[in-house]
């Protein structure tokens, strides 16, 4: 009887066991492993360098370069990331410092259905609804405002279609404000209160408080739910795919089309017809995993590190 | 007196620069809610008029042609996450089961959390590109139930989180009476801290769904897509998302609006998933 439980016992550690090793490590480095095998080709081509900087994109030459598409990545996800920083912020103050205590939970959960809509509504939304006002009335406006400065003017050159990087980044800004508002309104709340009543025992303001004590205090989950949005906004796929137009050029106007690592691999991943292309895409696929991954592990070492010491024991 | 007056504008300055920015504070809470409020008219309002139960029960016609529904990506979308729940609920909840319980004092088994909580994050098509050189390529074409394996993957981890928090939170002294009664392990886990964790896991599996059927970068070079209803995982299979993929590109008004009411439905389900979630962990809480 006894010696059946202790068998029991060690199977069910062990398979638990291979499940956690399986998810926890195996899972990652195979993923590493395959994409480095399966770009190995284009890899030993084209190289690091040449393939990063190459600004050609030619399936029929098979000549691969990925600078247009890093760039695109790059530029989406910066733009995103600056509009969506300060309204996540002024929505995490909203929720955790103004909302009076009731409706804090509607807020929340509001602001949680937000990101729970699928990325492929945003795209389809965003082609439908939000290209056409781009086009007819935004980007017009625009042109006939900010295209006009010297210098400044260059960035909003071109055909306004409403299918560039500016509708892209502002679709997927809107994505990712609810993963980062809810990240900055969970560091906002371990504010311990005694800071904060020490602020109004001064006479402070609301608006003092939080400026001078709240967000100071939670800085740290601020750069770190803002890294941890980027790095989940570089591999968005399907709410960008059908504002970029997919097309291999280094956007020097915000009105261009454009391409993403993402948007490349999902719309020629079946159509490449040689092996050097699919590696090539392999190997885009590497840069962005490499990419998300380093960007993601590094939000999480701040998170931890830097607001573990500082909180306590959360998730160490 | 001077100073009196100086003291009151610096107050009354104090003030308004208060006002201002908890204004604008509100304003961005208004701006969010906003996009919601517009995304969720407009999928209505585009979609309603094509939904009908044609939609459900009908095979897509060639295109162009009017009528039709998108019967075979229903069906699709059902078995392929349907299938992706059964691999991947049970990998995650035991994967979940040994961080907290077995893992709790080792650094490695933390570090594993740690990547785990990591890979929640992690870029959805490049799983899709890993499952396709791991299943598409060597069977020679796309499987229905590769697409499975894909969302299965984005899964575990959410799951396998979720998990290990909750069994986190259950008092380790029920676990010693479990132990002081000369249980087994796998005893004091299956009888005490999973009877105690079970909603939270429950609200873990559902979050783990409504994550997966809003996902369409894994299943377009996995599952890929049919323009047939199939009930056979090895063949390629359509799903809803990728159907509207198709349709919202395609230059076809019948298609948009079917792509339209698909989204209605896919949305709103999603939604439906996630309040469901909240409602689980609520009345935990009460309990």
């Amino acid at each position: 009887m006894r010696r059946k439980e202790e068998f029991i016992e060690a199977l069910v550690r062990s398979t638990l066991g291979s499940f956690a090793l399986g998810v926890g490590l195996l899972f990652p480095l195979i993923t590493l492993l395959v994409l480095l095998y399966e770009s190995f080709p284009a890899l030993r081509k084209f190289g690091i360098t040449d393939f990063l900087l190459g600004k050609t994109w030619d399936p029929v030459a098979e000549v691969f370069g990925a600078l247009p598409a890093l760039a695109g990545t790059l530029l989406v996800t910066f733009i995103a990331s600056i509009i969506a920083l300060p309204v996540s912020v002024g929505i995490a103050i909203f929720i955790a410092e103004l909302s009076p205590k009731r409706l804090k939970p509607v807020f929340s959960t509001a602001v949680e259905l937000l990101g729970a809509i699928p990325s492929i509504i945003y795209g389809m939304w965003g082609l439908f609804v939000i290209a056409p006002l781009m086009a007819d009335y935004v980007e017009p406006f625009l042109q006939e405002t900010l295209g006009e400065v010297p210098i400044l003017g260059r960035l909003f050159e071109g055909a306004p279609t409403g299918v560039d990087s500016l509708t892209a980044s502002f679709v997927l800004s809107i994505m990712i404000i609810p993963f980062m508002s809810a990240i900055v309104k969970d560091a906002f709340e371990m504010t311990p209160p005694l800071l904060k009543e020490a602020g109004y025992g001064l006479g402070a303001t609301k608006w003092e408080v939080v400026k001078n004590i709240t967000i100071p205090y939670a800085l740290p989950g601020i750069v770190g739910g803002m890294v941890l949005s980027v790095g989940r906004a570089l591999g968005e796929t399907m709410a960008v795919a059908f504002l970029t137009g997919n097309v291999h050029q280094i956007p020097l106007s915000f009105l261009e089309p454009l391409t993403t690592i993402t948007v490349s691999i999902a719309n020629e991943f079946t159509e490449a017809d040689t092996d050097i292309y699919l590696s090539s895409l392999y190997y885009l696929a590497l840069i962005l995993f490499v990419m998300s991954f380093g960007l993601l592990m590094l939000a999480k070492f701040m998170l931890i590190e830097r607001l573990g010491r500082r909180w306590g024991t959360k998730n160490v | 007196m001077g100073n009196e007056e100086r003291l009151k504008r610096v107050i009354l300055k104090r003030k308004v620069v208060n006002v201002i920015m908890l204004s604008l504070s509100f304003l961005t809470a208004l701006y969010g809610l906003i996009w919601l409020f517009w995304i969720l008219i407009d999928v209505v309002v585009n979609g309603i008029s094509f939904l009908s139960l044609d939609l459900f029960l009908k095979d897509p016609t060639p295109p162009g042609i009017e009528g039709g529904g998108l019967k075979h990506a229903f069906i699709g979308h059902f078995i392929i996450t349907g299938l992706a729940t059964l691999i991947g609920v049970p990998i995650g909840i035991g994967a979940g089961i040994f961080f907290a319980e077995y893992g709790r004092h080792s650094r490695i088994v933390k570090s594993f959390r740690n990547i785990t909580d990591v890979i929640v994050s992690f870029p959805s098509i490049v799983v899709g590109t890993l499952v396709y050189a791991l299943m598409v390529k060597p069977a020679g074409h796309f499987m229905g139930i590769s697409g499975s394996v894909a969302l299965a993957l984005l899964m575990i981890p959410v799951i396998a989180i979720t998990t290990d928090e909750i069994l986190k939170l259950v008092p380790n002294s029920l676990r010693e009476a479990g132990y002081a009664l000369g249980a087994q392990r796998w005893q004091v886990i299956k009888d005490i801290s999973l009877s105690a964790g079970k909603r939270g896991i429950l609200t873990g599996v559902i979050l783990g769904v409504a994550r997966i059927t809003g996902e369409t970068a894994p299943l377009l070079f996995t599952a890929f897509n049919n323009n047939f209803t199939t009930f056979n995982p090895t063949e390629p299979m359509a799903s809803l998302t990728v159907t509207i993929f198709q349709y919202a590109m395609g230059p076809y008004e019948e298609w948009h609006g079917q792509a339209w009411a698909s989204a209605m439905i896919l949305t709103f389900g999603t939604l439906l998933f996630f309040i469901l979630a909240k409602v689980v962990v609520h009345s935990t809480r009460k309990l």
